[in-house]
């Protein structure tokens, strides 16, 4: 479980996240909205810990430890992971190397990488030169290696192509546990699917597109560096598609 | 004779003359008296005690000569071992050479003066010994040639000349490692290599330098490349060394020649280094690449490249990247010089420490920062080379691999 506890962050003098509260419970997935520059990539850096984003007040639990302090390698070794908006090209380093450094231990690469139709890039340097849809695909190949309980999704399907979404949607709905071989293989009802699910996500979406593949749990929209209360992710959409953000947060706020 | 005679006149003209680059080396503080060893026959080879195994392994050879195409190895001024294991291929002592064959005086000093300064007078008036390695006509060798110079006596000045021929249509690949013995501190070492690489033929040419901390090394090359040739020369320093200055250079003297400068270089702590590569275009579809990639530890690298363009139709790019890891100073100095119209010419140099981003980016993929910072290094020395055998590849992979823990 993920809990977000009054925080505040601060980026160089600029207080960017304020009074930020959330939860996310084992097995559930959350969607993020939020206008440009309201802090959604701040706030997902800041629970994958980089310390460039001061938390100075509040803390982040995850697994019931207090990690508001944990450098974010160690954040990354109890299980947090993240796939970005824009990584930074590494000059010499091979994507395979990337993905073998996520799984931290054997894998098989290549098998992998055909599940995001990614085979053809394992020989190029991480990032270089990669179109926005391939960055995503890269990103969600590195997860996949990974393999961590609580994911963080920066605008995963911003840029990609109509043929490759419902790959990169589909991929999520398994990073999630989400996924309809997950339902078919264990014969299992919605229920207990649904009890045995252990993956946590957190999505940023501009769209809303990545909710015809990965049914979420909760939305919530971050406005000016504050979340607006929790409500139902496809009605928090329609809402930002009929009257904008700022209306739509005090609607939320109102009405809850 | 004549020729030798006039040979040592002109170098005893210049005995005492600076070299343009790099500090002076006061060589009378050195002994250049020939230190006799004995041969060694494969099997010595082999039983060589292990630590020497070691710096001559890092130093690319192989004391089983396993996967090698001939083996020369020179102990301070004496061939201790020479021999070929592939057709095709001659490996000769160049004493030896001068002795025995005439042919040899169509290369030696043809290409490098002799009265270029102090150190290239030193290498003929002091020969001791070094390599003639040739790949005769139409002979594709597979296996790399290795070569080693090897410093084991405190306080040597070594001078050694050596000859690299690729005739016309033959493949040659040669890894050449210079070393000291684990005991040497101090010394001079002063090489001399001429390369011809004749019509359509391929040499790639492999230096691996570990020096100690306080010896001064001053190699003089030059290389001449025929039409449609292709010349890869790579060099890899990553051990420390007190003063190194170089400034190979080749002429592309054929129609559709190709050359290709490849330099790694880890500088350590108070180390010293000048280097660079210089390329000639002189004829059309002639095609010409420098790379360099250094680190600073805390030495200081000057990283030269110079370009030349004489004629039209000729393409040539030039990279220059440098890391300052823990201080230091890297001087990339990047030279185009397009003589005519029509030449295509560019270069790139950067010099910075490792992005924040990049280490963070590993860091959140679960690499604590110390693996972070030996990833991101590695993958920036991690440099692509075409043409060159995997056996060549894996071996610098290796000298960058065991240097990891000196460049943290
Ligand atoms: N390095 C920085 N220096 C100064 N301001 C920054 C820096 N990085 C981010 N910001 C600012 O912090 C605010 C929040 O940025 P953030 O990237 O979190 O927004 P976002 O909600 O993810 O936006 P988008 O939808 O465009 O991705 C913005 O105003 C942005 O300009
Ligand atoms: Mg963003």
């Amino acid at each position: 479980m993920l809990q977000i506890e009054d925080l505040r962050v601060k980026l160089g003098e600029k207080i960017i996240l304020e009074h930020i509260d959330m939860e996310i419970g084992q097995g559930e997935t959350h969607v993020l909205f939020g206008p440009n520059g309201s802090g959604k990539t701040s706030l997902l850096m800041t629970i994958m810990g980089y310390p460039q984003y001061k938390v100075v007040r509040g803390r982040i639990l995850f697994k019931g430890e207090d990690i508001t302090e944990l450098p974010m390698d160690e954040r990354a070794q109890m299980g947090i992971g993240m796939s970005y908006q824009r990584p930074p090209t590494i000059n010499g380093l091979k994507t395979y190397q990337m993905v073998e450094i996520c799984a931290r231990e054997e894998v098989d690469v290549k098998d992998l990488a055909s599940r995001v139709n990614f085979q053809d890039f394992l020989e190029r340097d991480i990032n270089a030169g990669f179109s926005g849809g391939e960055i995503k695909r890269s990103e969600l190949l590195q997860l996949m290696a990974q393999n961590p309980d609580l994911m963080l999704f920066d605008e995963p399907e911003s840029g990609v192509d109509l043929e490759n979404i419902a790959l990169v949607g589909r991929t999520i709905a398994s990073l999630l546990q989400r996924d309809n071989d997950h339902a078919v293989k264990g014969q299992k009802s919605k229920m207990q699917l649904k009890l045995e699910r252990t993956k946590m996500g957190l999505i940023i979406t501009h769209t809303g597109h990545i909710l015809d593949y990965v049914t979420a749990d909760k939305g919530q929209v971050l406005y000016d560096g504050r979340l607006s209360c929790i409500s139902n992710p496809r009605e928090i959409l329609s809402c930002i598609g009929k009257d904008g953000y700022e209306e739509c947060v005090r609607c939320i706020a109102g009405t809850s | 004779m004549h020729s030798r005679d006039e040979l040592r006149q002109r170098a005893e003209k210049v005995r005492e003359k600076k070299a343009t680059l790099g500090p002076d080396i006061d060589l009378g503080q050195f002994d250049d008296a020939p230190v006799p060893h004995e041969y060694l026959a494969d099997e010595e080879l082999c039983q060589l005690p292990e630590e020497e195994q070691e710096r001559l392994i890092m130093a690319g050879l192989d004391v089983t000569e396993k996967g090698r195409g001939g083996t020369f190895f020179q102990k301070d001024t004496t061939v201790i071992h020479c021999d070929t294991r592939q057709e095709g291929v001659e490996v000769l002592p160049i004493r030896k050479a001068l002795e025995e064959h005439d042919w040899i005086n169509e290369y030696y000093w043809k290409l490098v003066s002799v009265d270029t300064d102090k150190y290239t007078a030193a290498a003929e008036l002091g020969l001791h010994d070094g390599y003639v390695i040739r790949a005769l006509p139409g002979s594709k060798s597979i296996y790399p040639v290795q070569a080693c110079l090897y410093v084991d006596k405190d306080g040597l000045q070594q001078n050694v000349h050596n000859i690299i021929i690729a005739e016309e249509d033959s493949e040659l690949h040669v890894i050449t490692g210079c070393s000291t013995s684990p005991h040497t501190k101090s010394g001079v070492h002063v090489g001399v290599s001429e390369f011809y690489v004749k019509k359509n033929a391929k040499l790639s040419f492999t230096m691996i330098h570990n020096w100690a901390e306080d010896m001064l090394v001053r190699p003089r090359s030059v290389g001449r490349v025929e039409e449609g040739g292709l010349f890869l020369n790579n060099y890899i320093c990553m051990k420390p060394v007190k003063s190194l200055q170089m400034y190979p250079t080749t002429h592309l003297v054929g129609k559709d020649a190709v050359a290709r400068f490849y330099t790694i270089i880890v500088g350590a702590p108070g180390s010293e280094y000048d280097v660079g590569g210089r390329i000639f275009l002189k004829e059309r579809g002639d095609r010409a690449e420098i790379v360099a990639r250094t680190i600073s530890n805390g030495a200081r690298i000057i990283a030269r490249g110079h370009l030349i363009g004489e004629v039209p139709e000729v393409k040539a790019h030039l990279e220059c990247r440098g890391l300052l890891l823990n201080g230091g100073v890297i001087h990339a100095v990047p030279e185009l010089e397009g003589r005519v119209d029509g030449v295509e010419m560019s270069h790139e140099a950067a010099v910075g420490k490792i992005a924040q981003e990049e280490i963070q980016y590993l860091m959140s993929r679960g690499l604590s920062e110390d693996e972070a910072t030996s990833t991101i290094v590695r993958g920036f020395l991690s440099v692509d080379i075409p043409g060159l055998p995997p056996q060549l590849k894996a071996e610098i992979d290796r000298a960058i691999e065991a240097s990891d823990k000196d460049v943290m």
